[in-house]
């Protein structure tokens, strides 16, 4: 630790920490535009000089140098301000004052500071300079002449995202950001630039000239469309979700947000179930409430239970789900998937389907090796935590799927489950804290419960399973996937499973949300009930539709690849007769006499945390190490040779709601399309 | 004057042959080994004890700058960085050593490399000097068929590879960490320091960057002895020193001459004296495009050293004079080099990226006159702001050559703006308030 | 325009480096530690454009020039691009036959090289700085101080420095050019290289035999 006195208050922070760390710590603070603690330090701005007694007698980048023991700090001495003050004034001279047209007003780094550091006037008397705006393709638009070269997105894109298309171009003041070539960013994290742009160069294309920021309500909320569980804020104006930004989480996404996350909701609006629909001679037909529910109710009439069956989506609340099977309970079914891909997940213990080593425990990782998934596509969030590990060296990755630019160097295992032998397997032993993670393109085939049982075995004797690391992990693409787990959404006792309700296994099936699954397998005459909130494939096949609520619509409870539970908070209603879903299912039951025992949402959560007692430990995620080295059902030696295949083709549509965006359609024209023509 | 047996650069004008042989005749590579047999410690004490002070603009005695490296390899190689990277406007000395006098540069780099435990040393070399690379090219192409380096340089057990590396125009390479990023393969965007080359150089490895002079001088220098070359100049200024006479003087040429010579005995001696003769003399630059400019008055008594140029607000920097009479317009021959940093700004940091782009524009003006009298202060209110501001020195040297235009030519300033007012007809307007 | 603007630019689809080439990165390459092979970036640009003046007659770098080079040197194509218009040596726009680079920084100001571009100007018809004349022979480019101020005014032909130009010479060196004949670089006016005209007065009581040197003790 070193002792350093800012303005006369001492601290003591972390050698090796530089002297803008130490002003925060001693609570002063310093402007910055091009420091950002999550990148590199560049000191380019010269915003956050600050004055070192001992040291060259100048204002010195606080950014850039180092603490030491003893060393006095001024930050607000005569030296420090007219220093300010100079490079503000460098900063304006070729801004320009578009403020009132800029959709970075109202949350500008630049304005807030120009209203500490600014004139009033310019003495400026030449022309400004003006730069051509740079095409990067659907999600980021750019403004270049407001750019004041502080490289944050360049950082970015090199060092977090990890595909270098970003540079600053020529030089001096003829120096610009941009790609040179004009080409899109071929980055899913592309849109965390705009929020590090400290001027409005880079804003949302799909956002220009919407809203203001002073316009919106802010409500936090849990992103659902990948199972990291990206901790997000929903913004809003009216009815209308206008913008989803991230939320700051250390042990999840850090500050990031993935580009489909971010830019998915105009599909928020659109294909959009208002109301219900009941198919009338064999055409779908508006309906009331009631009359949904009482043709639900007639059909159910007379059915067995083990006739009935109920399939969760992706995107699903673990109230829902709850309610669902509880639903179904109450009707005598055991027939119940969360599974729509038919993942050969082992549910009898948390940690044989959980990402049990955590997101931020990625970081302590000393090897890897990936089994069927390209995390870049099922969760870019939690590839950068793997990137950024691998940035500082020494955790050698290995890969056994199809072969992918993850962002970082891997070694080729093979395209399927049988080569995990060999090599590697050395690296991994030699490791201290070897990682394995298996993805779902690895367990949604024949032998997913062999290759599962296989990855278990490689981590159990490479060393990976050790008291106090748990370095076998599961990496899901679905939201909803380990919440349904954890309260059971699967067959019960002599009930059936998702393949087995298929094709005539069941006379009435119940759709909550499910739409990734081949919905021509539905036997002809089962009666398909669609709960949910888009117009997708389930709402297609569907016989009776009750419309539900998106998740920035609801409150809910989900839990994420690690097996952390959160909770999102209803930003907006849901549009028009559409109606929370576990309102609905519990509205339903007392159709059919069978009222669920929960009139709100606080005894529903409490029926969740008695279900499983993981429902109670909101937020939090303790680590654990593995105890038990007993293996998952399946017989390792059962995988086939069969090449691995991902789960994620098209990153930007996997789901009801990004495939009713447009932007998001725009992005799979602009990035997926031509990739796929060239293979 | 010197006389030419105190000259260091035997061949400075290209007279005699600048290959190895004609270089052996001139004393180089005389006695190599019994140098490095000193040991590392004894040659950094005897260039130490010699005073020399680095030839490349900055002053910064040599000696205790090679005594930073680390003495014990942590495993990270050592590197020598000669730096030839000559871009100052004024400054073509360095140019010479290479193309005339290449086995000094590379002798030099030989026993620099040893006294600072490095065992590679890459020359940057400006990339428009093309022919003066192809003959250090070929010089050390010879050194290394000598046995002079490579394994077992001159026999002394110590192995030596030294590298050619040609730049592609860029003046801020000449900045000693701006040279080595470039050396990396990257754009020649000055680093942020600390940490120093001697922690963190070349490749992340402990390095050194010196002046082309500053190495080619040290074998001599050790030879003879450090008490010859302090006999010579004056103190704390020793030694002897490239100069380069240009500009309005009847004869223009470089010249080795002993540091502390004063300025008019320079010029009338060498350059054939200033065109029209020493009264019509306006003003000289006497250190590189950098320094400010001094007028006749101080020129008069000025010598040519760092300290004696330091105490008339100036500098001595590479030792290139810019001689300018009194048909000069001085204030376009500042904002013309306004222009010159403007357009070698490497626009990494804000005071200069932006500084040296309003410096310029205002200069502009005021070469024309069209300016209000007022703006004078707010151009140097300008460059206090850019000066010390940055990330390198380039942002202080774009600033200091007006601020010593205004300092010593604010009434012709003035005058021109007067000028400009009056003339007849309506006046330009101005650019917009 | 700036200097690196490449618009309008034809750019070529291919390049690939010829075995004259090849032989030469070979020679860049070994001098740098493996895995530092982007130090390379500079030499191998200057080594492409010098391929392009071979093949095509004039001297610059293609985009797809710049991504064999990124290629080559295992660098993201971004990394080339940046330094390529970095450095003002590339040439990102095609150029003449003969690349005319004008020193106008103060030294050579000093010593009339604004009469050099203007007979630069009248010789080649080229209007303004960074064009390219009619017949495709001349670019005339302004360039920053070239570190041979003693013999100002310079104007610098592709590798070459000529040096002491006025409008005269520069007139006669381009009707050369033009006549396909390449003076011999250096002072225009015979001097010996940066030795006062008429002739070093310095350095002039030295004698030099084969072994032994008359300096140093």
């Amino acid at each position: 630790m070193a002792k350093v006195t800012v303005d006369g208050i001492e601290v003591e922070v972390p050698n090796g920490s530089n002297v803008l760390q130490a002003c925060e710590a001693a609570g002063k603070e310093i402007p910055r535009f091009c420091y950002h603690e999550r990148l590199s330090v560049a000191g380019n701005c010269r915003m956050c000089l600050v004055e070192i007694e001992k040291a060259p007698p100048k204002p010195i980048s606080s950014c850039s140098w180092p603490v030491a023991d003893g060393m006095v700090v001024h930050t607000d001495s005569p030296m420090v301000r007219n220093a300010r003050r100079a490079v503000m004034e460098f900063l304006l001279i070729n801004h320009p004052l578009d403020c009132p047209i800029c959709d970075q007003g109202g949350e500008c780094d630049l304005q807030d500071q120009a209203m500490g550091y600014g004139s009033d006037h310019s003495r400026y008397a030449e022309n400004k300079r003006a730069v051509k705006d740079k095409n990067l393709g659907p999600l980021v638009k750019t403004v270049m002449t407001r750019c004041i070269h502080c490289t944050r997105c360049i950082r970015f894109i090199s060092e977090v995202a990890g595909v270098p298309d970003l540079g600053a171009t020529a030089r001096g003041e003829s120096m610009e950001v941009g790609t040179y070539v004009e080409k899109a960013l071929s980055s899913e994290l592309s849109g965390n630039i705009i929020d590090i742009c400290p001027v409005g160069a880079l804003t949302a294309k799909p956002y220009a000239f919407v809203a203001r920021s002073w316009e919106l309500t802010k409500t936090d909320s849990v992103d659902v469309l990948d199972a990291v569980g990206t901790n997000i804020r929903v913004d809003a104006r009216g009815p209308e979700v206008l913008r989803i930004l991230p939320r700051t989480n250390e042990d999840v996404n850090e500050e990031w947000l993935a580009d489909k996350s971010r830019f998915a909701l105009d599909g928020l609006k659109r294909r959009r179930l208002d109301h219900p629909w009941v198919r009338r001679n064999g055409k779908l037909q508006s309906a009331t409430w009631p009359e949904a529910f009482a043709a639900i109710a007639e059909k159910i009439r007379g059915l067995a239970g083990d006739r009935i069956g109920a399939i969760t989506g992706d995107l699903c609340d673990a109230e829902s789900m709850l309610a669902l099977k509880d639903l179904m309970t109450a009707l005598g079914s055991a027939n119940l998937d969360c599974r729509q891909d038919g993942a050969a997940l082992d549910p009898t213990r948390r940690d044989f389907y959980t990402f049990n080593t955590s997101i931020a425990g990625i970081e302590e990782a000393d090897a890897i090796v990936l089994i069927g998934t390209n995390p870049r596509k099922e969760a870019p969030i939690l590839n950068a935590r793997i990137r950024k590990r691998w940035m500082t060296g020494g955790c050698p990755i290995g890969l056994a799927g199809e072969t992918a630019d993850l962002t970082y160097d891997v070694t080729m295992l093979g395209a399927g489950p049988d080569k995990l032998t060999g090599v590697f397997v050395q690296v991994l032993r030699d490791a201290k804290k070897p990682m394995v993670i298996v993805g779902q393109g690895a367990l949604a085939r024949p032998d997913g419960a062999a290759v599962l049982a296989a990855a278990w075995k490689l981590a159990a004797d490479v060393g990976a399973l050790l008291p106090d690391w748990h370095g076998f992990n599961v990496l899901h693409a679905a939201a909803a996937r380990v919440g349904g787990l954890d309260l059971g959404f699967i067959p019960g006792p002599g009930g059936k499973s998702l393949a087995q309700m298929l094709s005539g296994g069941v006379d009435l099936l119940w759709l909550l949300g499910a739409d990734e699954f081949p919905t021509t397998r539905i036997g002809a005459n089962t009666f398909v009930v669609y709960q949910g909130h888009h117009g997708d494939a389930g709402a297609a096949r569907a016989d009776i539709i009750l419309p539900g609520a998106a998740y920035t619509e609801k409150h809910g409870t989900y839990v994420n690849t690690e097996g952390r539970v959160q909770r999102g908070f209803l930003a907006v209603y849901p549009p028009g007769e559409a109606r929370e879903d576990w309102k609905i299912l519990r509205a339903f039951s007392q159709v059919i006499g069978h009222p669920l025992p929960y009139d709100d949402l606080e005894a529903l959560r409490r029926r969740l945390e008695q279900v499983n007692p993981v429902f109670g430990r909101v937020g939090f995620l303790p680590r654990f190490g593995c105890s038990d080295l007993t293996p998952p059902a399946g017989d390792p030696a059962a995988i086939s040779a069969a090449p691995f295949v991902a789960p994620v083709t098209t990153y930007y549509q996997t789901d009801p709601i990004s495939r009713a965006s447009p932007t998001m359609a725009e992005c799979t024209a602009v990035f997926v399309a031509p990739r796929m023509a060239a293979e | 004057m010197l006389a030419d047996k105190d000259r260091i650069f035997t061949n400075l004008y290209g007279q005699h042959d600048w290959r190895l042989a004609g270089a052996r005749a001139r004393g180089d590579w005389d006695g190599t080994k019994a140098i490095l047999e000193l040991g590392r410690d004894k040659i950094v004490d005897e260039i130490k004890a010699s005073g020399l002070r680095g030839r490349g603009g900055a002053g910064f005695p040599t000696g205790l700058k090679w005594s930073f490296m680390p003495k014990q390899s942590d495993g990270r190689p050592h590197y020598l960085i000669v730096n030839a990277d000559e871009s100052e406007p004024g400054t073509c000395k360095d140019r010479d050593i290479l193309r005339h006098d290449p086995h000094k540069l590379i002798e030099g780099c030989l026993v620099a490399s040893f006294a600072m435990g490095a065992h590679a040393s890459y020359i940057y070399v400006r990339g428009e000097f093309y022919s003066e690379a192809l003959n250090l090219q070929a010089a050390i192409d010879e050194a290394y068929a000598a046995g002079l380096i490579g394994k077992n340089a001159c026999g002394s057990g110590w192995d030596f590879d030294l590298y050619l590396h040609r730049g592609a125009g860029a003046y801020i390479c000449g900045e000693e960490t701006g040279l080595l990023e470039s050396l990396e393969g990257k754009k020649g965007m000055p680093r942020l320091k600390p940490p120093f080359p001697a922690a963190m150089g070349l490749y992340g490895c402990p390095s050194t960057v010196n002046n082309v002079e500053s190495i080619a001088v040290a074998p001599t220098i050790i030879r003879r002895g450090a008490a010859w070359f302090t006999a010579l100049g004056r103190p704390q200024n020793t030694g002897t020193k490239l100069f380069c006479l240009s500009g309005h003087v009847n004869k223009p040429c470089n010249v080795e001459e002993e540091l502390g010579i004063p300025l008019r005995e320079l010029i009338d001696t060498y350059a054939g004296g200033v065109r029209g003769g020493w009264d019509n003399l306006l003003a000289v630059i006497p250190g590189g495009a950098s320094v400010p400019v001094i007028p006749k008055s101080v020129c008069d008594e000025v010598l040519m050293d760092f300290d004696s140029l330091r105490a008339v607000r100036s500098g001595l920097g590479t030792a290139a004079v810019i001689v300018m009479d009194k048909s000069t317009d001085i204030i376009r021959a500042i904002a013309r080099l306004s222009q010159f940093y403007k357009h070698e700004s490497c626009g990494q940091c804000t005071p200069c990226r932006e500084g040296t782009g309003w410096m310029m524009r205002v200069m502009n003006r005021m070469v024309e006159g069209r300016a209000e009298v007022p703006e004078i202060d707010t151009l140097e209110q300008v460059t206090r702001q850019v000066e010390g501001h940055t990330i390198c020195a380039l942002g202080d040297a774009a600033a200091w050559p007006i601020q010593g235009l205004i300092r010593h030519f604010r009434p012709v300033m003035e005058e021109r703006i007067a000028a400009y007012k009056a003339r007849p007809g309506k006046p330009m307007p101005m650019a917009a308030e | 325009m700036a200097e690196s603007s490449t618009e309008g630019v034809v750019q070529p689809t291919g390049f690939e480096f010829d075995a004259e080439s090849n032989a030469a990165i070979d020679v860049v390459i070994a001098k740098y530690p493996s895995g530092r092979q982007a130090s390379g970036v500079i030499p191998l640009l200057d080594i492409a454009q010098r391929q392009m003046k071979r093949q095509t007659g004039s001297a610059w770098v293609p985009r797809v020039a710049m991504d064999t080079v990124a290629k080559r040197l295992a660098m993201p194509p971004i990394r080339v691009y940046e330094v390529a218009t970095f450095y003002l040596m590339f040439n990102v726009r095609p150029v003449g036959k003969f690349h005319l680079q004008l020193c106008t920084t103060t030294p050579c100001w000093l010593r009339g090289s604004d009469e050099v571009v203007k007979a630069c100007r009248e010789a080649t018809g080229i209007k303004h700085f960074g064009e390219t004349s009619a017949d495709e022979m001349f670019t005339m480019t302004e360039v920053e101080c070239l570190g041979a101020c003693v013999n100002a005014p310079i104007l610098q032909v592709d590798d070459d420095f000529y040096e002491d130009m006025d409008a005269a010479r520069t007139k006669a060196l381009i009707e050369a050019l033009r006549r396909g004949e390449r003076p011999q670089p250096g002072s225009m006016i015979g001097r010996q290289t940066s030795a006062p005209e008429g002739g070093p007065t310095t350095l002039t009581t030295l004698e030099f035999s084969a072994n032994t040197a008359t300096t140093g003790d």
